[in-house]
């Protein structure tokens, strides 16, 4: 399926787009064939979700919306991929209490 | 006999081997000049850091796979390399063009205001020095093995990195003998040496390092060779006498049973501890999961970290002592900076009671941790009985919203450590605390007013002062009276020397570094 998608999530976890939660990300993102991007307001910049190097730079926090985007094939599945991990607080939390 | 150089022993044992030097790299590369080649060479050294991060992350868990895993997804980013391979193209010499990109990124991450990204710069120079270390021919591979390291100073990560299955040393030039790798060595039983003050041992190719006496010989001719085999030879035979010891219960000599714990730094220490040689853990110091320059540990961490314990220790005890940072042991954005005496400053239960969120989170882990076991957990330098107050309060607070999450917990045992006077003198003060530790390194630098990392003192610090021992002696007797149960952490219960004194001052339960077990065993049926 081949088209573009967007969405946007706010970003609970508690030390926002930090470090194993950005290997996470790149790594769901570059399970897709699509360009994805994520930026930090509506606008823009955007920026390649499967580079760390840039995710990192964007230095996301807790709070902060991150918007996302992509085109190509399975951009829709990838937006609601990304979407889900961050909603999820990248799958850090909770072991079965 | 080779150069002999003085410092100061962080941890006993004798060890020779080859040098392997820490730190940045040094050594000079000449560009081919070629910028194709220097292209290839820049991209092989970056494969062979990945390859080196993927070796060692097999041989870890938890918190360090995780910065291994970020690091190695750093390097795999062609984002990363792409400034680097232009400037190359352009002409630039392959390790120029690196180190120009990567301190471009190392500024970025400095200066954010945000102190979890701040503190990824150590991890970029980290990834800067690797890639030279491979561009510079510097990297030794598999030579880690039976290497005594030699530097300026040692990082945790460095001394968890290493392969100490072959045995080793670490001989500094600084450091200190009360360093979180300090513990860690001590725990592992590797020699290591401090404040040796002389870059002579970076430049040696072999060193002998002298934990006992705190002595190191660079490149030591046949003579002392020879004599650190004999020595080496003594060490082993009485290690021998001592071992048929280690499984059997600490009993002095008319049968009386002794209580002897373990004091744990890192929870990766007890892979190489049989839980038959002890009776528990008394002192796991929780610090070690709030690495200076890693992001702090959140609850889901420390959990696992805490029942991993429990689940080792099958039933025993297990103290937990609560973030004890501060003095020594900072932890950039928690720690105060520039404090004039950090020692009599924000530290222990103080900066943990200042820093609510982050002390409310470790209780929370705690709490749901005690379920698993015999969990204790203790509560550093109190200096007044509110201060026990406080932490109950917050413990009680953390357990309802537990309870109220459904989520299930326990509230463990609450002690203290008794390391600032002012408890040591009085101990009925402090009724509400369940157990006591004495922690005779604080105290002991209290008393005397010394510190141990200060040459021109350290003779003053003496654990064995008769007022040290005096106020041992009372809180042991205070426990006896109130049946409330005393045991001792610090160094002093790892030195044979001073395990007569301990028990003549009527302790029976004693907390020691891992490495000393069989040792003390031996000690206490002495006595």
């Amino acid at each position: 399926m081949s088209g573009t998608a967007s969405g946007s999530v706010v970003i609970t976890h508690d030390v926002g787009l930090h470090a194993r939660p950005s290997v996470k990300l790149t790594k769901l993102a570059k399970g897709f064939a699509a360009t994805i991007e994520i930026a930090g307001a509506a606008d823009g910049p955007w920026i390649d979700a499967k580079s760390i190097v840039k995710v990192m730079a964007m230095k996301a926090r807790q709070n902060a919306t991150l918007y996302v985007r992509a085109t190509g094939e399975g951009a829709q599945e990838a937006v609601e991929a990304i979407i889900g991990l961050v909603t999820r607080d990248f799958d850090e939390m909770g072991d079965g209490h | 006999m080779g150069t002999r150089l003085q410092g100061t022993g962080a941890s006993g044992g004798l060890f020779m081997g080859p040098v392997r030097r820490l730190g940045s790299p040094t050594a000079e590369r000449q560009s081919t000049g070629v910028p194709e080649q220097e292209r290839a060479t820049l991209k092989n050294a970056i494969a062979a850091a990945i390859e080196d991060l993927s070796t060692l992350m097999a041989g870890v868990e938890g918190d360090a796979q995780d910065i291994l895993a970020f690091q190695v997804a750093m390097l795999e980013d062609d984002a990363l390399s792409a400034p680097a391979l232009m400037a190359v193209d352009g002409g630039t010499a392959a390790h120029t063009a690196w180190a120009d990109a990567l301190d471009g990124e190392i500024a970025g991450y400095e200066a954010s205001e945000d102190d979890y990204f701040r503190a990824r710069a150590a991890d970029m120079r980290d990834i800067r020095d690797r890639v030279l270390r491979h561009l510079s021919g510097e990297a030794g591979g598999a030579a880690s093995a039976g290497t005594v390291l030699a530097g300026e100073d040692i990082a945790p990560t460095a001394f968890l990195e290493t392969d100490w299955s072959q045995g080793g040393a670490i001989a500094l030039i600084r450091g200190s003998t009360t360093s979180h790798v300090a513990m860690l060595a001590r725990a592992r039983g590797i020699p290591m040496v401090v404040g040796l003050g002389d870059d002579r041992i970076l430049k040696a190719r072999h060193l002998i390092v002298d934990g006992g006496s705190g002595a190191a010989v660079a490149d030591p001719d046949g003579e002392a060779v020879r004599r650190y085999a004999e020595e080496s030879a003594r060490e082993a035979e009485s290690r021998a006498a001592q071992e048929h010891f280690r499984l059997k219960p600490a009993m002095r000599l008319d049968g009386r049973r002794i209580e002897l714990l373990i004091n744990v730094a890192s929870p990766e220490e007890l892979d190489h501890i049989d839980v038959h040689s002890c009776d528990g853990i008394g002192l796991m110091r929780s610090e070690f999961l709030f690495r200076d320059g890693a992001p702090l540990p959140g609850e889901e961490d420390q959990y696992r970290a805490y029942r991993r314990l429990l689940d080792w220790a099958e039933g025993r005890p297990v103290t937990v002592r609560t973030l004890d940072i501060g003095g020594d042991k900072p932890i950039r954005g928690l720690t105060p900076e520039g404090e004039a005496n950090p020692f009599l400053g924000l530290r222990g239960v103080r900066l943990t009671l200042a820093h609510e969120a982050v002390f409310r989170t470790q209780i929370r882990a705690l709490l749901r941790a005690a379920r698993h076991g015999a969990l204790k957990v203790m509560i550093p330098m109190v200096t007044v009985p509110e201060e026990i107050t406080r932490c109950r309060a917050l413990f009680a607070s953390c357990l309802a919203g537990l309870e109220q999450d459904g989520v299930a917990c326990r509230m463990p045992p609450l002690g203290i450590m008794v390391e600032v006077p002012a408890v040591a003198v009085a101990p009925d003060l402090f009724s509400t605390a369940e157990f006591f530790s004495i922690g005779s390194n604080d105290l002991t630098q209290y008393v005397t007013a010394a510190s141990r990392d200060d040459a021109r003192v350290a003779t003053l610090n003496d654990a064995s002062h008769p007022a040290v021992l005096r106020l041992i002696q009372g809180v042991a007797r205070h426990g006896q009276e109130t049946g409330t149960p005393v045991s001792l952490c610090g160094d002093m219960a790892s030195d044979p020397r001073h395990v007569p004194a301990l028990l003549a001052a009527g302790l029976t339960s004693l907390s020691i570094a891992p490495s000393r077990i069989a040792a003390i065993k031996a000690a206490i049926a002495e006595v």
